[in-house]
């Protein structure tokens, strides 16, 4: 038995002196090869007589499985010794910046206003219309109620294409009114719409562009009035802004396609030169308004002893500029990439009233 | 330290403006100058009454602000018969354009300058004080809302004035000091000599007055709307008579008008005055209306009681009687503005006070609906699709330079706008890329050259309302990505647009595939690099590299490769039954791949040898794909090897080697069919 115990001793002592998995191996093999001590040993077994066998063979096994599990256990810790050393060659710099992200793209704030909006307005079942840029004198101007030598087509610096065949002259839409004319045209009352798009003047300075967008709002029933108008302009301005109380106020004014007319202020605080929409001491104006004018009703077909209704329209841009903070309007439409990326939104921002139209 | 015309208090602009020594220094200038507020008033184009002071103040008085004076006037006794008669000479079509005239000779006055109060009056509106007679009318005109005009009788020729057409041919030297070719539209007041002035717009040079005239013919006339509005705009003559004219002054203050005028010549003129001359008679401006009280709150939505509304509109100064259940309502001569019904609501409400309108929320269905259209909806997946593709949304200008739109294909004749705001953007665009591609070299002119634009907007085919179409158009130039450490910039290339468009395709809920791929894109696209989706014989988009030329032409270097997918060409999407989606196939066997190689001609287009190759077993071929395409000398002039991998997926048992062997040939047969070329060993 001497034999085994020095066998056993050597082997686990060349294990624990391995340092290496190729060391390791080798005293694996060593002890417990084919030809290794132990195997040797217990090749022995068959000579003796089978009582000294048992015996012999349960002593031999424990040393075996010993020297097994030695080598096992050697062999993690060796292994894991190797990952550390790997790893720790391994090392990066992960204060290195990212790949650059491509996927950084934006989307306008003419558009995201313009979904706001028509979010809002859905909510109160406005359907979203929309029609030609180029427009006629007729559904731009005259079933507008106004006709060709009215003073009022003064107040529109229009775009005008050349004299056609007729003698008339196309023109680009100076607002997206004829949208209402085309839809009192094309389908019966209720009616709610809003029209949204560009529109056209040939004015162009500090706070105009020969290019904007509006959006324009329509309603038309048997009993709409003007206290409607106040109420939905005061729900949606108070949604658009998504502030708790935003007061509005109509002062009295003209346009010829409305009868009565407003124009709309909304309230504000100029206090410490920031411009905050709110309840404040200031006022500013967003649109106008009033009740669609009996001329424009009978231009489209329709009683106004049977039909009435509101009209408003507001600048897309100008409530862009308001709610957002962006000073200057030309730069809508500069195309900068910087402009762009820093006032533009992600296009996972999508407004909606469940979630809160901005983030 | 400014001068007083810096300041805008005064014409001197001789230096820096000096108070008095004794002003306190660090008071408030308001206080120090002895200034009469102005106020600014923007006037809307239907109240003409308002043209005038009295007029504004009697609208404050109607709303309980203040109590409106009334207006005296003592007729001035003629003190002889007028030497100058007046006359109306129109045909019977055209008796409109100056139905009454109103004039009065003076003899003996003095045209010096205005005394004090009438000069400070003046410029504190902005007017030039010139002499006495033309300050006279100016104040006349902003005061009551009344333009004169004041001849210098001694240059009258013949013993009348007549207002009449002008004849073709005519001409008239205006006081502005300009010369303007009259026609028959237009009215003139004229003497025997031809016309003095243009009605209601400006009066001649040759008869105005100066500081020599000693006699004066006054004309207090009423003009036609209308006509004073065509004449000034065909001459392009702004004044602020025909400002007024063309908006309508009282029909009925003309007779008035003279005599309180005639006063104040004599006042600060002296001399004599002769009798009024009058032809034509007053225009009947008299009109009544019915007025339905309940309309008040039915349009207006606030209730006003009848004593109210008929208090308003008689402090407004119409005539207002009961009427059957309502009221009959004569509006006053200067108001013409108030034609219907609908007005005197409007007159209500205003006096009434638009604060106390109550906000009344709409009455809505208790569930909202979406409200898109197709259309709609289709532009907003395209539009946050390529934004998150990393594409920034832009909004161009929908008109562009001629030269730009002709490289586009645009640039017609009937395109052109007549009053463009500068020769820049004088065309309407034929397609969006010319802006995107403009807003590129703009970029890169202020550094950035990485850039990716897009543009969602109307493109113009035609002159005619809704020859446009809707279009989402992208483009990117430089650098996919900046450089980096772990990457090599890659520059952008016809597969970065033609990705950026089939994900658009495919955000617009239609499928890529379902196109036919042709090469006949437009011309500014790179003839070799480009490519344009069909169905059928209709173009739903093209895409490529742009045109070097093109590029050349709108100075901006490339390459620079760009999309236009038109919105509307897309199929509409198909109504489905049920929102449930399709029940989803998995397969419980492993799916293998299997790769080949082929030599063919270069011109054989890989979409037609991938369509080849997934047609050859619709059953088991679930993707086809190209990993490897080589073009050099190994494979021969004219060659190109191009390596598919086919992915094949059983469904309902495992594949036996003789099977696979079996689909393997069939997409090697059908891919050498449609390509002409070999198996690459």
């Amino acid at each position: 038995m001497d034999e085994l115990e020095s066998i056993r001793a050597e082997a686990l002592a060349s294990v624990a002196a391995a340092d290496t998995i190729e060391a390791l191996e080798s005293a694996r093999v060593a002890a417990l090869g084919k030809k290794g001590s132990i195997s040797a040993l217990m090749g022995s077994l068959g000579k003796m007589d089978p009582e000294a066998r048992k015996a012999a063979g349960a002593a031999m096994n424990a040393v075996k499985d010993e020297v097994a599990e030695a080598i096992n256990a050697a062999k993690i810790s060796l292994e894991a010794k190797a990952l550390d050393q790997r790893l720790a060659r391994e090392k990066l710099d992960v204060t290195l910046p990212v790949r650059p992200d491509t996927l950084a793209g934006r989307v306008h704030p003419i558009s995201q206003v313009m979904e706001e909006m028509a979010a809002i307005f859905a909510q109160m079942g406005f359907d979203v219309a929309e029609g030609p840029d180029i427009e006629d004198d007729f559904h731009n101007f005259t079933a507008l109620n106004i006709p060709a030598e009215h003073p009022a087509r003064q107040m529109h610096d229009t775009f005008y294409f050349g004299e056609r065949d007729d003698g008339s002259r196309h023109l680009l839409r100076t607002h997206t009114s004829p949208v209402q004319i085309r839809t009192m045209l094309g389908k019966k009352p209720p009616i709610r719409i809003i029209a949204p798009g560009r529109t056209y003047r040939c004015d162009s300075d500090m706070t105009h562009t020969p290019m904007f967008h509006q959006i324009e709002g329509l309603v038309i029933d048997k009993t709409t009035n003007m206290g409607h108008l106040k109420g939905c302009l005061l729900e949606f301005v108070t949604t658009f802004f998504e502030v708790d109380e935003v007061p509005v106020r109509f002062r009295p004014s003209f346009f010829p396609f409305t009868e009565p007319s407003a124009e709309v202020d909304i309230g504000c605080s100029r206090e410490g030169g920031e411009l905050k929409i709110g309840k404040g001491a200031s006022w500013l104006e967003i649109g106008g308004s009033g009740m669609v004018h009996p001329n424009v009703l009978k231009a489209c077909g329709l009683d106004p002893d049977e039909w009435q209704g509101f009209a408003f329209g507001m600048g897309v841009e100008r409530m862009a500029m308001l709610k957002y903070g962006i000073p200057d309007l030309r730069t809508f439409f500069d195309s900068d990439m910087r402009w762009l990326k820093h006032y533009g939104f992600v296009p996972l921002d999508v407004p909606t009233l469940a979630g809160g139209l901005t983030r | 330290m400014c001068s007083w015309r810096e300041l805008g208090l005064g014409e001197d602009h001789d230096g820096i403006a000096e108070l008095e020594v004794q002003a306190p220094i660090g008071a408030k200038l308001v206080d120090t100058l002895s200034l009469d507020p102005v106020i600014e008033i923007s006037i809307t184009p239907n109240r003409a009454d308002c043209l005038g002071v009295r007029g504004v103040a009697r609208d404050l008085a109607a709303s309980g602000l203040g109590r409106l004076k009334p207006l005296a006037v003592a007729p001035v006794k003629g003190a002889y018969a007028s030497p100058i008669t007046v006359a109306l000479d129109f045909p019977a079509d055209a008796e409109s354009a100056c139905p009454l005239f109103v004039g009065r000779h003076f003899r003996g006055v003095t045209n010096g300058e205005s005394p004090q109060w009438l000069k400070d009056r003046l410029t504190a509106i902005g007017l030039r004080p010139i002499s006495a007679l033309v300050d006279i009318t100016n104040f006349f005109t902003f005061d009551l809302a009344r333009p004169l005009h004041v001849f210098d009788a001694a240059h009258v020729k013949g013993d009348t004035i007549t207002a009449r057409l002008a004849r073709d041919g005519e001409t008239l030297a205006a006081l502005n000091g300009k010369e303007y070719a009259l026609s028959e539209v237009m009215t003139v007041i004229a003497d025997a000599g031809g016309p003095e002035a243009l009605a209601g717009v400006m009066g001649g040079e040759h008869s105005g007055c100066t500081e020599a005239t000693t006699e004066v013919f006054l004309e207090v006339a009423f003009f036609d709307p209308i006509r004073t509005a065509t004449t000034g705009r065909k001459l392009d003559i702004l004044s602020d008579a025909r400002f007024r004219f063309e908006r309508g002054v009282d029909p009925a203050f003309l007779v008035d008008g003279a005599e309180l005028a005639s006063a104040m010549i004599l006042e600060i003129c002296g001399g004599e005055a002769s009798d009024l001359v009058i032809a034509g008679a007053e225009p009947d401006w008299r009109q009544s209306i019915a007025l339905r009280p309940e309309r008040v709150e039915a349009l207006g939505g606030v209730a006003v009681d009848n004593p109210r509304q008929q208090a308003i509109l008689s402090a407004l100064g119409c005539t207002v009687s009961e009427h059957g259940d309502g009221l009959l309502v004569v509006p006053p001569s200067w108001r013409a503005d108030i034609t219907a019904e609908h007005d005197l609501v409007e007159e209500i409400i205003r006096i009434n006070g638009y604060d106390l309108l109550p906000a009344t929320p709409l009455p809505r269905p208790s569930m909202s609906k979406p409200v898109l259209t197709p259309g709609q909806r289709r532009a907003a997946w395209v539009r946050r699709q390529l934004a998150s593709r990393g594409l920034v949304e832009t909004v161009t200008w929908s008109f562009l330079p001629s030269a730009q739109a002709k490289l586009f294909g645009g640039g017609a004749a009937a395109m052109h706008l007549a009053n463009p705001i500068s020769s820049d953007l004088d065309c309407m665009r034929p397609s969006v890329l010319p802006n995107l591609v403009a807003a590129t070299g703009r970029n890169a002119d202020r550094g950035c050259k990485d850039v990716g634009l897009f543009e969602i907007g109307p493109q113009f085919d035609g002159p005619e309302p809704g020859q446009q179409r809707n279009v989402a158009a992208g483009l990117r130039a430089g650098k996919v990505a900046p450089r980096h450490w772990a990457d090599k910039a890659r520059t952008v290339d016809v597969f970065d647009a033609k990705a950026d468009l089939l994900a658009a395709i495919t955000a617009a809920g239609a499928n890529p595939d379902s196109f036919q791929i042709g090469t006949d894109a437009p011309a500014w696209y790179h003839p070799g690099r480009s490519g344009v989706l069909k169905l059928g014989n209709k173009t739903v988009a093209s895409f490529g590299e742009l045109h070097p030329g093109v590029l050349n032409a709108l100075d901006v270097k490339g390459p620079v490769v760009a999309f236009e997918l038109f919105l509307e060409a897309l199929p509409p999407q198909k109504a489905k039954a049920t929102k449930a989606k399709p029940l989803v196939k998995l397969s419980a066997f492993q799916p293998l791949e299997r790769d080949f190689a082929f030599v063919m001609d270069a011109s054989v287009s890989a979409d037609a040898v991938l369509r080849a190759a997934k047609g050859a077993d619709k059953a088991l071929i679930t993707d086809v794909s190209v990993f490897d395409l080589y073009e050099g000398a190994n494979v021969g002039e004219g060659k190109k090897s191009l390596a598919i991998s086919v992915t094949l997926q059983p469904f309902d048992k495992t594949l036996t080697d003789e099977e696979i062997e079996a689909v393997g040939k069939k997409i090697v047969e059908a891919v050498l069919k449609v390509s002409g070329g070999a198996l690459r060993g």
